[in-house]
């Protein structure tokens, strides 16, 4: 058996047994903060990575999620979950009317859009009745029924997000692996030459765009029924896109298990600052993120991956 | 009278956005690298001021000189340091880099500086001019004038003197300038150089009569990028154009709708830009 494929199997074991080995509730919670960044990052990761078309506007999607598990609440009392599918339906549309123009620009100029369109979804929530303008909205403060899905334990979250992500890691393979895997790939290289080998360029970036949105949608909505609490800050800022783009670059953007990889290295990181520091640790947090991912830019754009490959392939060749 | 008040004091705004966008536009056009971290730039530029004065109680003559030596250091350290070797690596990488050094630059700030704005004395360069109905702060008339004259000036350097061709030749084809016996880094170097020393002049113009926060740099690294794709990539006088025009409808609009809709109109424009005629208003790509 070869080393990545132990690693993997152990990765994902220590993964799904971590809840019921420490019995702490805070690193219980910071197990399932962990799956749920990883959803975020790896649905990300889907256009950002294998598409290369970095995005730094995720976000919407992520709010759409959230904003609609907790209107549908607010509004029908409805279980917050049921606001997944409405969540996902907006964000495609989003996705497919705003991805159809935006991806005729490259590089830079893509990025900047999405900025640019995320910034104004956050200024138009932030003063809309709906959404609960500047003050937000709130999930059930105590659960009604098991539907409602709020326990004070973190451990149902933390595999409710867990079978999520495998999920969302298996339709990345089955598609790393398909034609569009190699068209995104192509894709990825340059647009042009991908066009020239006969690459559908719009067709592909728009079906990697609408199955990333979806899934982090989706993240959004298991967020606002965990938290119980969404707000233009927590759920359309700007920070949460970055968060998405700094997790999957630093594990491996484009590789499969690259941002479960940023996510179990970032999120304790992140958390510890927090209770370090208490409120005056989000500052810090940010700090260490942005040095963070200036090093990788500046030394490995490729992330723990080709760190990881480097130390395994050097591990091979002595043994050989 | 009171809408004519309102277009002046844009166009001022405006003349100061132009000067930081066309310190934006030229690092662009030069290597088409963007610098996310320009706002935050300002910001910097913005605190310069305000410790200025408040420590050693000196004056706009020399605080924005002295903001644009600092930030000129800064622009030429980060290139060399970060930009240099990002600008050959993957389109991700760019964009992090500078992404990075964004976060790093702001969050450094509310850490140094707390989170609470702060501002200069509104009656440092005088109070408010009257002319013919028109009433104007001097703050922003200064502010306003110096920035027109500064990026006339650099738009003057870069097609009227030897040191600018070099400039726009490395811009235009790095190769071909190599084989004239230019060095393509160094130009680079110094085009980074004038690109935050824009952002100096600028910052500690805007601190005369805007409020001073970690997270300002957010919104002016927005005005820049829209201001820039308005003008056209790497042109100064497209900026200056853009650059007064977002001012006057940021102004307009926060008048006739409401302030907190400013923002919306710009980046709704910006969008609406990008779509339709990525090149730019006035640029030719």
């Amino acid at each position: 058996m070869n080393i990545n494929r132990i690693a993997t199997i152990a990765g994902l074991l220590i993964i799904a047994l971590w809840p019921l080995v420490v019995h702490d509730v805070f690193y219980q919670r910071v197990g399932a903060l962990v799956l749920l960044a990883a959803i975020s990052a790896s649905a990300w990761n889907l256009i950002g990575g294998y598409g290369g078309q970095v995005s730094v506007g995720h976000v919407v999607y992520f709010g759409a999620g959230a904003y609609a598990s907790l209107i549908v609440f607010t509004r029908w009392g409805w279980p917050p979950l049921a606001g997944a599918p409405i969540g996902v339906a907006v964000s495609l549309a989003l996705a497919a009317l705003v991805g159809t123009p935006t991806f005729r620009l490259r590089g830079h100029y893509f990025s900047m859009a999405t900025i640019a369109a995320a910034e104004l979804v956050r200024i138009l929530a932030s003063n809309w009745d709906v959404t609960g303008a500047a003050v937000g909205l709130m999930g059930p403060p105590v659960p009604r029924s098991v539907w409602d899905f709020s326990f004070t334990s973190p451990v149902p979250y933390h595999y409710l997000f867990l079978a999520v992500l495998l999920l969302l890691l298996w339709l990345t393979w089955l598609m790393q692996r398909s034609k569009m895997g190699f068209y995104l790939a192509a894709i990825r290289g340059g647009d042009r030459a991908a066009r020239s080998l006969g690459v559908p360029v719009l067709r592909y970036k728009l079906y990697a765009l609408l199955l990333s949105a979806s899934f982090t949608s989706l993240a959004g909505t298991l967020y606002a029924v965990m938290v119980g609490f969404v707000d233009p800050e927590s759920g359309l800022g700007i920070l949460l896109s970055v968060k998405m783009v700094i997790i999957a670059a630093l594990g491996g953007a484009g590789t499969l298990f690259g941002p479960l990889v940023g996510a179990v290295i970032l999120v304790p990181l992140e958390e510890a600052t927090n209770a370090m520091f208490g409120g005056g640790g989000t500052g810090i947090t940010f700090i260490v993120y942005g040095a963070i991912i200036l090093f990788v830019a500046r030394f490995q754009p490729g992330g723990m991956a080709v760190i990881w490959r480097a130390l395994t392939s050097r591990r091979k060749n002595r043994a050989a | 009278m009171i809408l004519l008040q309102v277009v002046v004091s844009g166009l001022l705004m405006g003349a100061v956005y132009a000067l930081f966008s066309s310190g934006l536009t030229l690092i662009w056009g030069m290597m088409n690298v963007v610098n996310f971290a320009h706002g935050d730039f300002v910001m910097l530029a913005m605190y310069a001021a305000f410790y200025a004065f408040t420590l050693w109680h000196l004056g706009p003559i020399f605080f924005v000189p002295g903001a644009a030596a600092l930030l000129f250091v800064l622009g030429v350290v980060v290139y060399l340091g970060l930009v240099r070797h990002v600008a050959r690596g993957p389109m991700l990488a760019q964009i992090l880099g500078t992404f990075g050094l964004a976060l790093v630059l702001r969050y450094s700030a509310f850490w140094a500086f707390s989170a609470n704005f702060v501002s200069l004395p509104e009656n440092l360069v005088g109070g408010t001019i009257d002319i013919s109905g028109i009433r104007i702060e001097a703050s922003k008339l200064l502010g306003g004038a110096v920035a027109l004259v500064i990026t006339l000036g650099m738009h003057l350097v870069l097609t009227r003197t030897m040191l600018g061709s070099r400039v726009l030749a490395v811009a235009e084809d790095r190769n071909a300038a190599m084989l004239m016996g230019i060095r393509p880094d160094r130009m680079q170097a110094l085009a980074w150089g004038v690109g935050a020393a824009t952002t100096g002049i600028a910052g500690a113009l805007i601190a005369l009569f805007f409020y001073i926060s970690p997270t300002v740099g957010e919104s002016l690294s927005l005005i820049a990028f829209v201001v820039v794709c308005l003008g056209g990539f790497g042109s100064v006088p497209g900026a200056l154009v853009a650059g007064l025009a977002i001012g006057v409808i940021q102004a307009l609009s926060a008048y006739l709708i409401g302030a907190v809709y400013q923002d919306v109109l710009v980046y709704s424009l910006f969008l609406a830009v990008l779509w339709v005629r990525p090149q730019g208003l006035l640029g030719k790509l």
